[in-house]
């Protein structure tokens, strides 16, 4: 664990704070800059966070090598992650924004691009349920 | 690792200008102008913006996609 420690949330509430007071004062002037405002501190945190989302999911790839886990379920799982991560994030801009009926189709997107990297796993489940039913 | 609040600034700086251009510009007369200062302006942040979006992309395409 390289340079984390507890000062990275400090940073990270400051720099929402600040953000947020500036986009209070530019709220009044122009509305959309205040929204590039919020989208670019969004933008940010998530690049901050992502590096640290990174070492989880190293460490996490590697127990699933030492344990001989097939490397399909883990990758799948991983990309499952990172869907939820960039709708989460499209959907918050968005519903912030004004905007609640692309948030949900956006969050709906996401749903149904999760079901479908799941299909596999779901159909193997199956096939060794039904395997394993004597006829 | 740090983050990078220069960006803000930028952006919150540039709109503050492009609101005072625009009223500026409306107290003289140039309606249109105005308008286009703050078409300007907002292009100019996008531009900003976009290029942090699509570092943003990429970044979650190495971590999450095994692409990197």
């Amino acid at each position: 664990m390289k340079g984390v420690s507890n000062i990275e949330i400090l940073q990270i509430v400051g720099f929402g704070l600040i953000g947020t007071f500036l986009a209070l004062i530019l709220k009044e002037q122009k509305t959309s800059f205040a929204f590039l405002l919020t989208l670019v501190i969004g933008i940010t945190i998530f690049l901050f966070l992502i590096d640290q989302i990174a070492l989880v999911l190293r460490m996490l790839q590697h127990l699933a090598e030492e344990a001989h886990i097939n490397l399909m379920y883990v990758e799948t799982i991983m990309k499952i992650i990172g869907i939820a991560y960039i709708a989460e994030f499209g959907a918050q801009i968005t519903k912030d924004a004004g905007q609640g009926a692309i948030a949900a189709k956006i969050e709906l997107a996401g749903k149904i691009l999760i079901l479908v990297m799941a299909l596999p796993i779901l159909s193997i489940i199956i096939e060794t349920v039904i395997n394993l039913i004597p006829r | 690792m740090g983050i990078d609040v220069n960006v803000v600034f930028q952006i919150a700086g540039l709109g503050i200008v492009v609101a005072m251009l625009h009223s500026v510009l409306k107290m003289v007369g140039k309606e249109d102008y105005a308008n286009w200062v703050t078409l300007l302006g907002f292009i100019v942040a996008l531009f900003i913006v976009i290029s942090l979006l699509s570092d943003l992309f990429q970044k979650v395409k190495g971590v999450f996609l095994f692409q990197n």
